[in-house]
This record gives structure tokens, C-alpha cells and sequence, in this order.
């Protein structure tokens, strides 16, 4: 397989040409912020808003959030100092691991499904069509919050009155605990969240796609590639690296995931569908143990730290194959 | 001059975006308006003519009430304390009493002029005295008392030859559940029209069961275990309020919940899988897929409004004790030690404790206020209604009820049964269990 490129122009080195490019260099380091009142003033105005938000918002709740991991605090009476023992705690906690377990279960099929079913939309829409009709609709589930979602599929999936059930039912076969076998509610949770954003994330490989040059394409087409030697040759490489930061993403977001377990199973049965988010919330809302919910918190932070610098550098994220 | 000007105007915009957010009140809360939260949107209308009159006798003073589900409510009064925009004042709960107490949140009732005169003997007995903390100090004006009675759908009973005299004399015991269990039995329906106690029972493919479930009961098991358990002379804690001490490592608890989710393996309850937010025992009770259901009276205008179904209620079966038990629990009306008006607030819970409000809320049919004026308003509003509520008011003038346990550290004791429970029920955990759990819960409250 070849690729098209032009030979790099000759350059040709004019007197003089050396003093016009130093003059030009002293102009712009100038105008970036040499004298009083250039741009850089300007700069740190634009940024000043993004900046409070990000020290607001970001930076302090995430110092303080760690400070508050090595207290024991109710919010209402002050924070008192009480060094490790969260995590002493956190570490002999079963169902801080257990909570943990049921977290990658739930990230591993909604990735694993998600991934899979999302490149395959996204090649699809790509090579076969370019309506923009079907692609609004490929999003439309993205459009309905979580929480809804969440509700919908718990009425339909309800073990006795559920349509689900009522058409699994009509068939001759027993209902199935959907949501609330602890056997089935993980899966069934990955898998609503995985309809609901499956679309957005086709979009976005498919956005990847799109930067693909055609030409690429054309010569593996002249070379006799098929369309399936074509996605594993030329796809699939040439799109990891959007692919990687999408991956990034979802996994970060998939082990955020909170809302939609807490409408559809509240964590049970038995702590079956308990995600770590959940247990946080409970720990500190219902128990006013935001010390405790603060170290669990920090450690998933630190999980996701390690996951995600692992993911880019498996992935070669901030590489492209391409040129 | 000009960028340093500019500078320090967006500066000092962002600034007031961020500080406006902090500084801004959501309660709306003034020298002339009382705030107050409810959950129940049942109780709504009654309240409304509640604070109708009082605003009548206080000129000036504007009642302005907001309603939220259960969920909601918690959550959302929760953030509120946390962020400083509670409301003056708000229905409180047994459940999470302590806890707000231990936070201290609450207002002392005892110590506000307007409601220092509120005194026990005004209201059904042990209603007042459970809204007194360690301190010795009032936090909730007693509103209104609840009991758990037996619904039962009044055509499956007939049909299976269950009167009404029988229901309201069933007996229990944990070995082989007494006559409760043989008429549940005889009440579930299999697919293929075989009653629970008739051979050839296929309890996998149930059409009608026994008794409707609530899930797994938590802690408390109020709609679910609670009344068998206390009818064999068993008690939540040591001693009746502010325990120190839990007893679900008790021999005749183990036995009470063994022989209960003992009734799901039977076919006679449904299994855990059947129980979830959007099916609950009144869903089960209106869709014809239960015969009978353990509910509050809280929920009796709910049982007895389903179309096309005739219900009927009966007290709690006799347990080995000789005696039937039923828990009986009760609201309050606290106000929050940061009112924004607690002069207000402290007229409004005065009023909203009052016989005269306690009067008008009975009058509605849809709780039993505190006071005996109340309760027998209610009363006669309900057989208005062609509704007989005997099974709910008898075993308070029997004095066979029980109260919800109170005690500290009470969301951490929540946050361990519940599991503990839903365990036991759906993937048939031995009751043993229970000793290890008891065990962390009485070390929590030891500390």
C-alpha cells in the first residue's frame, strides 16, 4: 500500500533573510507580553473567567475533598483531624471492595458492548451512508436524560408487570429478574446505559472517520484490500488514537456511572449493583460520613489515574499513524 | 489604565457571580412568611386549610408549604441544612429524629414560648414522649399516628371461604405460622387455579399470592416482619426509646424472619426478584397479584380507591406472646434551629398541634391526627367514606402496639440491615448472619 506524498521544496538561503526573521521574532515576543499593557494582559482576562471556574470549581473542591479524606466531618459541626484512618477503614471495608468489584463489572460490559457496537455504527455510516437523517436518530437516546432512561426501562423490565416480561412471557418461557436479581442487574444496567450512549459515541469515532483521508482508502481498494481487510488495515490504525481518547472518556464516565443505578435497582439486592459512586453518596448523604466518602473518593480518583495513564499509553493516544 | 480597569471590573463581575450563589436564599423565607415541607401529597389539602385559618388568626403571617416525595424530601432537606436554606419548619420522622438531633438542627420546643405548653397527655398515648431527646428536650409537636393492619381483597377472601370474623382472629407462631399462614396458603392461586395448600401447588408459577411483599424490611420491617416478631415479645432495643442495645441476634427474631421469607420459598410470598420500586404492595394489591398486603394506614384511601377491587382490612394475627403487636409510629412538626422566622414558625407548630388544625386535618380522612379530637374526626370521615378503620385504631385502645425503634446512629444502622435483609430474602442467607450484624451495630453504638 502507498500513500501519495510531494518531495520537500529545496530551500534556498537569501542574504539578509537571517536579520528580517530575528526582527520579526523580537516584534512578536513583543507583542506577547514584552511591554505594559500587550496582549498577554489581554490573555489573562479572557482566561480569568475559565481559570476562577477551574480554581472554584475543580482545584479547591479536589484539595479540599483530600484534606477532608483524613477527617472525620458531618458538615455541620467542624472537621476533626483524624490522619489515616479512612483509609485503614476503606482497606478493611467488604463492601468498599465489594462495591469496587461490582464497578469494573459494570465498566466491562458497558465498555466492552459500547465500544464494539459503537464502531460498528460509526463504519457503517461511514461506508455504506451519509444520511443525516439516520444519524439524528442513532443520537436520539442520548437526547433523554439518565434518570429518565433509567425509569422507562425499569417500568419495562419490571418482573411482573413489565412489557419485557409480558412479551418473554407470551412466548412460553419464565419471566426474567431483570433488575432485581443480583445475577442480572448489573448487565441489564451496563446494557440501558450502553442504548443510551452508544449514538454519541459513534459520533464521535464517526467524526474520527471522517478525518481519514480518502485517498487511503482508494489505494487499498487498487491494491484488492476487501471492506473487512480494509477496516483492520487501514480503520481501525488509523483511527486509534480518537479512538483511544474516546475510550479515555467513556471509561472515566462509565465509572462515574451513579444516577441510573440509583433509580433503577437504589444498589440492591443486597448490595449486588452498589457502584462505588452510589456507596460514596450513601456514606456521605445518608450518613453524613463525608470524611470516609472523601478517602473512597480519592481512591477513585487515584484508580482513574492510574486506568487512564495506562489506557493512553497502551493506546499511544497522542500518536497518529497518519503521514 | 484602561485594560487595568477592565480587568478589575471582570474580576470583581466573576466574583459577585460566585459570592451571589452562596448568598443567595432559596427558602424565601422573610419576617412575614413561614416555610414549611411535607412529603405526603395526600396531606397537602388538609395542611392548606390548616394554614387557610391560622392565617386568619395571624394576620400578617403567610404559610407557604412545599411538597416533595419521600426520596426527594430527605435528600433535599439534607442539602438544605448543609447550604443554610432550610425551611422554618418541616414534618419529621422517627427514623431520622436522632440523627438530626445528633446534628443538632433542630429548635428545642421546650424552650420557644408558643410551643412550651405542648403537653403529652394532649395526644394519644407515647405519641409526644418519643419526640424528646437525650437532653430531656422537645423536638417534634406530635401531628399524627400510624398503625400496620392486614388488607385483604374482599372477593378472594369470599371466594376462598375466608369471613371477615376469621381474618380478624388469626393466630401465628414461627414453627408452622398458625391459622395466618394456612389462610395465606389457602388464599395464593396458582396458574393453573391450585390453591397453596392443595396438591399438586406449582409455587413456581404463582397467579395470585397470599400475601403482597415490601421488599425485605431494612431495619425496621414495619410493613413486612415487624408485627410477627413483637407479637412473640420482641423488642428492636433494650428499652423503649433511645436503646443502647439491639436485639437481632434474638432467638425469636431469627425464628420470626426465618418462618417470613420462609413464606417465598412456600409460594405464598413473592420471591425478592418480584419486589421493585415501580411494583410495591399497593401496585401488587391493585393489579390482583396479591390477596392481602401488610400496609400503614397511610395508605388506606390508596387500597381502598383501586377500581374493581373491594378491599377490607383486619388487625395483625395473636403471637406466641398471647397478644397481636402492631407498630404504631407517629409524625411530628419540628422547626429548624436556623429559621429565618422562628417567631413565626413557632405560631405555625403551635397551631399545627393545636385541636383546632388537628380537627381539620381528621376531617380530611387521610391520617389520624394526634390528639383523641383528631383521631375521632378522622374516624368519622372515613365511615363517611363507607371505610372501617377498626383494625387500625383497636390495638391502640388495646394498647398492643409497639413504637419504631429510636436510637443513635440510626442511617448507619439502616445502611447495615438493609443489605443484611434483602440478603436473607433473595439469595436465602441463614438467619444467623444476623449475629454478626447485630454485633457491628451494637459496637457503632457503644462508641
Amino acid at each position: 500500500m502507498t500513500v501519495a506524498s510531494s518531495s520537500p521544496p529545496t530551500r534556498v538561503r537569501l542574504p539578509g533573510a537571517e536579520a528580517a526573521r530575528q526582527k520579526t521574532k523580537d516584534r512578536i515576543r513583543e507583542r506577547d507580553g514584552g511591554g505594559n499593557g500587550g496582549d498577554g494582559a489581554l490573555a489573562a482576562v479572557f482566561i480569568a473567567p475559565a481559570l476562577l471556574g477551574f480554581l472554584v470549581f475543580l482545584l479547591w473542591p479536589t484539595l479540599r475533598g483530600i484534606y477532608l479524606s483524613f477527617t472525620r466531618f458531618n458538615l455541620l459541626t467542624p472537621a476533626e483531624w483524624v490522619g489515616l484512618d479512612n483509609y485503614v477503614r476503606m482497606v478493611n471495608d467488604p463492601i468498599f471492595w465489594g462495591s469496587l468489584k461490582v464497578t469494573v463489572e459494570y465498566v466491562v460490559i458497558n465498555i466492552g458492548v459500547q465500544t464494539v457496537a459503537a464502531l460498528a455504527i460509526a463504519v457503517l455510516m461511514q461506508r455504506l451512508t451519509k444520511s443525516a437523517l439516520l444519524r439524528g436518530i442513532v443520537l436520539t437516546p442520548y437526547l433523554v436524560s439518565n434518570v429518565v432512561a433509567g425509569i422507562v426501562w425499569l417500568w419495562m423490565l419490571d418482573t411482573q408487570l413489565g412489557i419485557g416480561n409480558r412479551v418473554i412471557g407470551a412466548f412460553g418461557f419464565d419471566h426474567i429478574p431483570f433488575l432485581t436479581d443480583e445475577t442480572w442487574a448489573i448487565p441489564t444496567i451496563a446494557l440501558i446505559n450502553v442504548w443510551r450512549h452508544v449514538g454519541y459515541t459513534a459520533l464521535l469515532l464517526f467524526a474520527g472517520l471522517q478525518a481519514i483521508p480518502a485517498d487511503v482508502y482508494e489505494a487499498a481498494k487498487v491494491d484488492g484490500a476487501s471492506e473487512w481487510r480494509m477496516f483492520w488495515r487501514v480503520t481501525l490504525p488509523l483511527l486509534r488514537p480518537v479512538l483511544a481518547v474516546v475510550l479515555i472518556m467513556t471509561v472515566i464516565g462509565s465509572f462515574q456511572v451513579f444516577d441510573s443505578v440509583a433509580v433503577t435497582t437504589g444498589g440492591g439486592p443486597a448490595n449486588a449493583t452498589n457502584v462505588l459512586q452510589l456507596y460514596i453518596y450513601g456514606s456521605a448523604f445518608g450518613r453524613f460520613q463525608f470524611g470516609y466518602a472523601s478517602a473512597m473518593s480519592v481512591a477513585l480518583l487515584a484508580v482513574l489515574s492510574v486506568i487512564t495513564v495506562i489506557q493512553y499509553r497502551l493506546t499511544r493516544a497522542g500518536h497518529t499513524d497518519l503521514g | 489604565m484602561r485594560l487595568r480597569a477592565f480587568t478589575a471590573l471582570a474580576g470583581a463581575l466573576a466574583l459577585s457571580l460566585v459570592s451571589g450563589c452562596s448568598a443567595g436564599s432559596s427558602s424565601g423565607s422573610d419576617a412575614h412568611t413561614v416555610t414549611y415541607w411535607l412529603w405526603d401529597s395526600n396531606q397537602l389539602p388538609a395542611y392548606e386549610a390548616c394554614a387557610k385559618d391560622f392565617e386568619k388568626e395571624n394576620p400578617g403571617l403567610d404559610v407557604r408549604i412545599t411538597q416533595m416525595g419521600w426520596n426527594d424530601y430527605w435528600t433535599k432537606l439534607t442539602a438544605s441544612f448543609i447550604a443554610g436554606t432550610q425551611p422554618d419548619v418541616f414534618t419529621d420522622h422517627i427514623q431520622k429524629f436522632a440523627q438530626f438531633a445528633d446534628l443538632e438542627v433542630l429548635a428545642p420546643l421546650d424552650r420557644l414560648p408558643h410551643t412550651r405548653a405542648i403537653k403529652d397527655a394532649d395526644y394519644q398515648p407515647g405519641l409526644a414522649a418519643s419526640w424528646v431527646g437525650q437532653d430531656g428536650h422537645r423536638y417534634g409537636a406530635p401531628k399524627d399516628w400510624d398503625t400496620v393492619a392486614l388488607f385483604y381483597n374482599k372477593k378472594m377472601a369470599r371466594e376462598a371461604g375466608l369471613t371477615a370474623g376469621r381474618l380478624n382472629n388469626l393466630t401465628w407462631n414461627p414453627e408452622d405460622g398458625g391459622t395466618f399462614e394456612k389462610a395465606i396458603a389457602h388464599l395464593t392461586l396458582d396458574r393453573n387455579g391450585v390453591r397453596g395448600d392443595e396438591k399438586g401447588f406449582d409455587k413456581n408459577h404463582v397467579k395470585v399470592y397470599g400475601l403482597a411483599t415490601n421488599d425485605a424490611g431494612d431495619g425496621d420491617g414495619q410493613t413486612q416482619w415487624s408485627a410477627f416478631a413483637a407479637s412473640m415479645g420482641w423488642r428492636y432495643t433494650d428499652q423503649p426509646a433511645w436503646g443502647t442495645h439491639y436485639n437481632y441476634d434474638d432467638k425469636r427474631f431469627k425464628a420470626a424472619i426465618d418462618w417470613y421469607f420462609g413464606l417465598a420459598k412456600k409460594g405464598y410470598l413473592p420471591p425478592q426478584k418480584d419486589f421493585s420500586q415501580t411494583n410495591g404492595p399497593d401496585v401488587q394489591f391493585g393489579s390482583g397479584t396479591a390477596a392481602t398486603s401488610l400496609n400503614g394506614s397511610w395508605m388506606i384511601k390508596t387500597y381502598y380507591g383501586f377500581k374493581g377491587i373491594q378491599a377490607g382490612t383486619a388487625v395483625t394475627p395473636v403471637g406466641p406472646s398471647g397478644k397481636r403487636a402492631t407498630m404504631m409510629n407517629g409524625l411530628a412538626d419540628s422547626i429548624t434551629k436556623h429559621a429565618r422566622n422562628k417567631p413565626g414558625a413557632e405560631k405555625w407548630v403551635a397551631y399545627l398541634a393545636s385541636h383546632a388544625c388537628q380537627r381539620t386535618v381528621g376531617e380530611h380522612g387521610i391520617v389520624f391526627p394526634a390528639t383523641k379530637d383528631g383521631t375521632a374526626a378522622a374516624v368519622a370521615a372515613y365511615k363517611k367514606d363507607g371505610i372501617d378503620v377498626t383494625a387500625f385504631t383497636k390495638p391502640v385502645a388495646d394498647k398492643t402496639t409497639f413504637s419504631f425503634p429510636i436510637t443513635n446512629y440510626a442511617a448507619d444502622v439502616y445502611a447495615l440491615m438493609r443489605p443484611a435483609m434483602q440478603d436473607i430474602y433473595a439469595n436465602d442467607a441463614p438467619v444467623g448472619g444476623l449475629d454478626r450484624t447485630n454485633s457491628q451495630i451494637n459496637l457503632l453504638l457503644s462508641q
